[in-house]
Formats: C-alpha cells, structure tokens, sequence
C-alpha cells in the first residue's frame, strides 16, 4: 500500500516538474525542473525494481544534461522571448 | 529484537524527522541565506543519520553504507558554499541586513581596493 | 522494524512536497538550486531505505552514484549564476 501511495505521488511531482519546465519562460528554471524529473523518476525506477536503469538514469538526468545544458544556456541566452524581442526592434528601428 | 535493531530504527525515526524539519526550513525562512543554512545542515544530519541506521540494521552493508555516507559528508557542503557564495555577488536579499551581520562584503571590498 | 520505515518513508514523501513547493514558489534562482539540493539528500536517503525494504544489496548503488554525481549540477548552475563558468 505504501508503494502505491508513494507511486502515486512521485508520479503527480513528474507530471507537475514536466508542464513547469514546458511553460516556464526562463530557461534555467525548466533545466532545474528537468533536473527534478530525473530525480523522481529515478526513485520510480527503483520502486518498479529496475537498478539498473535507475542507475543510468541518475548518471545521465542529473550530471550530464544539466551540465551541457548550462554550458548552452551561456552560449546563448536565458530568456526564451529575448531573441523575439531583439528581432523585433531591429525591425522597428529600420 | 537486539539492542543493534533498536539503536538502528531510533536512527532512522530521529533522521527521517530531521529531513522534514529541513524542508519546513526552506518552506518557512524568509530569505535565501536562511534556507539555505536550514536546509542544508538540518537535511545533511538527516540523511547522515538514516543511512547509519541502515548500516546498523543490516551488518552485513556497513562498507558501502560508510562510503555514501563519506560522500554525503563531503559533498553537501561543497555545493551550499558555493550556491551561497554566489548569490552573495549576485547581492542576493538579505532579511537581516546588518553591518554586523554581512561581514564577507569587507573582505571583498579590501580584495578589490587591493587589486 | 517495517512499520518503522513505512513512517520514515511517509515523512520523506512530506518533505519532498515541501521542497516542491518552494520550487515553484521560490522568487530567485538560488532558492529553486536550493530546492534541488535538498530534494537530492532526501532521495538518496529513501534510496537507501527502499534497499533495506526490499533486502537487495544491489539497490545501494544508486543511492552511491546519487551521492557521488548530485552536487556537481549544484555547482555548475552556481558558477553560472557567479558569470564565472
């Protein structure tokens, strides 16, 4: 009973983290929200008796993605609308 | 029922109780500073004390037990001095704010009169 | 001794949901970063205790590798947020 329960709320938390990271603006906010996702699925992973696909997706989901997905971020920009704003006053100003 | 089995499961209670005394810090503090310091020592004690009394429940784990918690040990602190240390640049807000209190912004001021 | 744990694990559940909450309700970036720390430790704990439970040996490591790669995304997004990656 207490799996299920447990199930039931780190499934709801994946589901939450997901449509956060999808409507947030800011870009680092959805990659520490993605973040989180591969830390409840993980937990989900191990419930559902799989170590070693948890164990993958811990070294994957946390350290990897996050990394190379802050090095593009400083690449290139933070908010999601900034390229839209730059093109539009270009625009206006020509 | 041993006296080991009883020692591990107070562990376990003692740190479960002290996880959820960490994230009522950072649900209740008013400022960055604050979460940070009650989230961090209070979780780290927390997960410290429940893996302990894993280990102390199975004898047989106590190596691999010891080991997570060494990392914990080392690894917690290393990322709460650094995410406090950058929002202190990022002149994050502080709830108390004190000349007493905010002693490191000094010291970063005699580095940049130095340079 | 299992009744003990299904304690502990109800109160890590509560905490998660706590630390959830901060996450979408934290105003700046260090507090969502915080967020993520946190829930790092508590995962690695009910990891461990989810070891004990279901008696595999196997299950610790996870929780290892959680422990050993959990705090350099902390790090990361922390020298990001100091302009200094």
């Amino acid at each position: 009973m207490i799996y299920v329960i447990l199930t039931l709320v780190l499934l709801l938390l994946m589901v939450a983290s997901a449509i956060y990271a999808i409507w947030q603006k800011d870009l680092l906010y959805a990659v520490i929200a993605s973040g989180i996702l591969s830390l409840f699925l993980s937990i989900v992973f191990v419930i559902l008796q799989a170590p070693d696909v948890a164990l993958t997706e811990a070294a994957i989901g946390v350290a990897l993605t996050t990394i190379i997905f802050i090095i593009a971020i400083r690449n290139t920009v933070r908010y999601e609308d900034e390229h839209d704003k730059k093109k539009k006053v270009k625009t206006t100003t020509k | 029922m041993s006296i080991l089995e009883i020692i591990g499961g107070l562990l376990i209670v003692i740190g479960s109780i002290f996880l959820f005394l960490g994230a009522l810090g950072i649900y209740r503090m008013p400022d960055v500073f604050n979460r940070l310091q009650a989230g961090t020592k209070a979780s780290t004690l927390g997960a410290m004390a429940t893996i302990l009394g894993v280990g102390l429940l199975a004898p047989g784990w106590i190596f691999k037990v010891l080991i997570i918690i060494l990392f914990i040990a080392y690894s917690n602190p290393i990322s709460s001095h650094a995410l406090a240390r950058a929002m202190h640049k990022r002149k994050g807000y502080m709830y108390f704010k004190d000349e007493d209190i905010d002693a490191y912004s000094e010291i970063e001021e005699k580095d940049n009169s130095e340079k | 001794m299992d009744y003990i744990i299904y304690f502990s694990l109800t109160v890590m559940t509560l905490a998660l949901i706590l630390a959830a909450v901060r996450f979408y309700k934290g105003p700046s970036a260090g507090d969502r970063t915080l967020a993520l720390d946190t829930m790092t430790t508590i995962g690695v704990s009910s990891i461990v205790l989810l070891a004990y439970l279901f008696d595999r040996y196997i299950y610790l490591d996870v929780a290892l590798v959680y422990g050993v790669l959990g705090f350099i995304g902390v790090i990361v997004i922390a020298r990001y947020l100091e302009k200094a990656l």
